[in-house]
């Protein structure tokens, strides 16, 4: 009897193995269809994400997840001369000096009546607080401004509805204004943080620094504007209400709840506009690159600084648990969700109780630093009960659903909005942070792809030795059911990233830069123009690139000059860049994209005769582009 | 001295529109396509003057043909541009000319003259052609024996890695209307006169 059934049990497993296999495989085949991107065809989506600690944007094709560009944005980037070149070195200038590093977190594409409309990408630095404006017909880093008062931008930049303004918030407390005070004295409220509202002008596009708001010395977290009935406001997640400075891990888990903040940005323009903000000090540097010229870096003095006290009505605190991350408005603006990292629910607020409890002085149960605190059941919508372990960030599917990544149990929960139930989940590898899908924290998602973006690679690709790139993973979200479809590496450490439909941007990109349109004051628009012009021990070599050969010839300096290459690519062809390098230059190569002009600085010191040539695989005659500068004692 | 008919003598009116309307559309275009320009590069040729299908066209065609040693296309360098519109102006002159006294033998002088035109463009088109294939600067970094790079006259060529292909454009289509139109007015009025006898 026994050996009967232990035969039926062997045969019962191997029906059931063999019917696995077949449903993997199809699935397998299914995923692979569905991402698959036939060579010459083009991605549906571009998908920017943020590169973390190498302070730069990588831009993908989804569903293919193949890298398309890196725009360099905080960090020099050797490759093409950024930040080191004299055209996009101040770029990088702050009133601390030239930062030539940066910690990039959230990019956040500009919107129109809340959707995105495809015209900028805004990105923030974390480690000395700055936010960059990217150019989407260029794919270049277009501005970049630096936010004083401040440390720790990592709240930031979460657009208002039509992209009035960027919010920004503080992660890290410090003194305001900057001075030396004992560390231990930051549990008796020396610390402060602020939150800056920089103002988008509408048709460039360009920042300026409008107000800050001084806010209690707590630590700001992710955060999103409202939309729709919420549009007036903006909603920040915050942690170490304990205001604890040492062992953060233990010290600030205390509190049962934190707090969402809640920010009425049209309350605070009307009290600027009635006076109630004063003039304060700030040091910040403002650079500002237009196509094919210079940057133009300005140091501005003073900010208009508001304090809460004076502006009634304006913040408010909900309480909300536990040491929350990520705060994310639903499409409709009606539903504020905030995810616990140490929370045992995911909470939703609900706008419409908000804007009633408000209107009750019953509901505030306390208030700190003139700011009121609401009663916890007074704003509730909802509880996402036993959702997940660590849920930090939500995104929209616009049918519905909202998704929650969680970092602990390392998976995507979808759950549906209104009844808070949890219908779906599925493994994320490994510890997720950030979730993204096209238009996802915008009122119109497009509910077709999620991406995770996770911080744990570990045995995903082929090992590369200790340090591993960041994965992501890409699954399929129109059914019922998520399905897996694609696994790839990732460049720095992507934290939030957003995905645009191509048709967005594709049509609208430029391919190369009209000589014609070229006003750099040091271009050279033809041969005959191509110069050497020196003014006592300074050099500048006008010079000009074309298949295949630079002009002048050849360019004779003397030890001790230092010599300006302005370099003019008179290419008119879209993708024919010419590259720009010389032997023993302290300085990495340039690449000059076609009709643009480029500038590096070389210090002639050695007497000897040195090549230079162009870096860029350009002709059938590229390896021919090569001539010689000579430097005379 | 036959007058025309009512309607033929409208047809010729309508052919003087058409040798008007040649003023404004390309003749000409010549297209070449390569594995680095899937797109394509091109240029028309106009009554009087040169273009490239894109903006840039005509200077990255230039370009690629320093390679091999060809002289560069610009319009300065070909006085046909400069006579061309007189040419096309003399014909629309004639179809007026043929509206108000609307002889039958006003048509035969206009195809003839078409037929003129037309033969000694061909002509001179594929002389330049011809030229711009063979007369190469022998210090041209690519130099294959026997290699000239005339482009067709019409239709597609290979011409090393670039496939070059030569067709009428709007203006080219609107003169060969031209000439059935002129055609149809001699057989009508041949076949009425038949008719009439």
């Amino acid at each position: 009897m026994k050996t009967y059934l232990l035969v039926f049990a062997a045969l019962c497993c191997i029906g059931a193995c063999g019917r696995s296999m077949s449903d993997e495989n199809i699935l397998a085949i299914d995923a692979a269809e569905k991402v698959y991107v036939a060579p010459g065809e083009k991605d549906e989506f571009y998908w920017f994400m943020s590169g973390g600690y190498s302070g730069q944007v990588t831009v993908y094709g989804i569903p293919s997840g193949r890298l398309l560009k890196t725009i360099p944005v905080f960090s020099q980037f050797p490759e093409n001369g950024y930040g080191y070149e004299e055209e996009t070195k101040e770029m990088l200038m702050t009133s601390h000096g030239h930062v030539v590093w940066g910690d990039a977190h959230h990019p956040e594409v500009s919107l129109t009546r809340g959707e995105q409309d495809g015209r900028w990408l805004f990105i923030n630095e974390n480690n000395t607080p700055r936010i960059a404006r990217i150019d989407l017909r260029r794919f270049e880093t277009a501005e970049i401004i630096e936010i004083p008062n401040a440390a720790g931008n990592h709240a930031s930049p979460f657009l208002t509805e039509n992209t009035e303004y960027l919010m920004a918030a503080t992660r890290f407390s410090v003194p305001v204004p900057q001075r030396d005070v004992p560390i231990a004295s930051a549990k008796e409220g020396t610390f402060k943080g602020t939150i800056s509202m920089v103002k988008v002008d509408g048709d460039t596009g360009e920042m300026s620094l409008a107000l800050q708001v001084l806010v209690p010395g707590f630590n700001y977290d992710i955060s999103h504007c409202g939309k729709g009935p919420s549009h007036d406001w903006c909603f920040f997640s915050t942690y170490n209400t304990e205001q604890a400075y040492k062992m953060l891990e233990i010290e600030a888990s205390q509190n049962d709840k934190d707090y969402t903040l809640a920010f009425n940005w049209v309350l605070a323009e009307q009290c600027v506009d009635d006076g109630k903000a004063k003039a304060f000090p700030g040091v910040y540097y403002h650079n500002v690159h237009p196509s094919n010229h210079a940057v133009v870096s300005e140091k501005q003095s003073g900010v208009t600084m508001l304090d809460p006290v004076d502006c009634p009505g304006m913040l408010f605190f909900l309480p909300t648990p536990k040491s929350p991350h990520g705060t994310d408005v639903d499409p409709s603006g009606e539903y504020i969700v905030s995810g616990g990292k140490l929370a045992t629910v995911i909470p939703v607020h609900s706008f419409k109780k908000f804007a009633q409890a408000i209107t009750d002085p019953g509901n505030i149960i306390t208030s700190i630093e003139g700011i009121p605190v609401l009663k916890y059941a007074s704003t509730l919508a909802g509880e996402v009960e036993k959702p997940c372990l660590g849920p930090l960030h939500t995104e929209f599917d616009g049918n519905g659903y909202a998704y929650t990544s969680c970092f602990i149990s390392s998976e995507v929960i979808k759950w549906k909005l209104g009844t808070w139930e949890v219908v779906d989940r599925i493994p994320a590898y490994y510890s997720i942070g950030h979730l993204s899908i096209a238009g996802g924290d915008s009122s119109k998602p497009i509910g077709k792809y999620l991406l995770s973006l996770n911080k744990i690679t570990k045995d995903r690709y082929l090992p590369v030795g200790p340090e591993l790139s960041q994965s992501a993973q890409l699954y399929d979200i129109s059914g019922r059911k998520m399905q897996l479809l694609l696994d790839f590496p990732t460049t720095g450490e992507p934290h939030y990233a957003q995905g645009v439909p191509a048709s967005l941007i594709a049509d609208k990109v430029e391919k190369i830069f009209p000589l014609d349109e070229n006003n750099h004051p040091s271009a050279t628009k033809k041969e005959a123009d191509a110069r050497v012009e020196r003014d006592g021990q300074t050099v500048h070599v006008y010079m000009t690139s074309i298949r295949s050969h630079f002009k002048p010839d050849t360019v004779d300096v003397k030890v001790g000059d230092r010599v300006y290459f302005h370099i003019t690519n008179l290419e008119q062809d879209y993708d024919i860049d010419h590259g720009f390098a010389i032997f023993g230059a302290g300085a990495p190569n340039l690449l000059i994209m076609p009709g643009e002009t480029k500038t590096i600085q070389y210090q002639a010191s050695k007497p000897g005769i040195y090549p230079f040539y162009c870096t860029d695989f350009c002709s059938a005659l590229h390896q021919e582009m090569q001539q010689y500068l000579r430097v005379t004692p | 001295m036959q007058r025309l008919s009512r309607r033929n003598r409208m047809l010729v009116l309508a052919i003087g529109g058409m040798l008007v309307a040649i003023y404004c559309v390309p003749i000409w275009s010549i297209h070449l396509v390569a594995p680095q320009y899937p797109e394509g590069l091109g240029m028309y040729l106009w009554a009087g003057k040169i273009t490239g299908h894109g903006p840039y066209d005509l200077q990255n065609i230039n370009l690629l043909n320093h390679y091999i040693g060809m002289a560069p296309i610009v319009e300065a360098s070909i006085p046909e541009f400069l006579f061309m519109p007189y040419i096309l102006g003399y014909m629309v002159a004639g179809a007026v000319a043929t509206f108000w006294y609307p002889r039958r033998f006003m048509v035969y002088l206009g195809m003839i003259n078409l037929l003129l035109v037309g033969l000694a463009s061909f002509y001179d088109f594929w002389r330049w052609e011809y030229n711009y294939g063979h007369n190469l600067n022998p210090e041209a970094p690519i130099s294959i024996p026997g290699m000239a790079y005339q482009p067709p006259l019409l239709g597609c060529k290979q011409l090393l890695n670039i496939t070059s292909c030569s067709w009428p454009h709007v203006g080219g289509i609107l003169l060969c209307v031209v000439g059935l139109g002129l055609s149809f007015i001699l057989v009508t009025e041949y076949v009425q006169r038949k008719s009439n006898v």
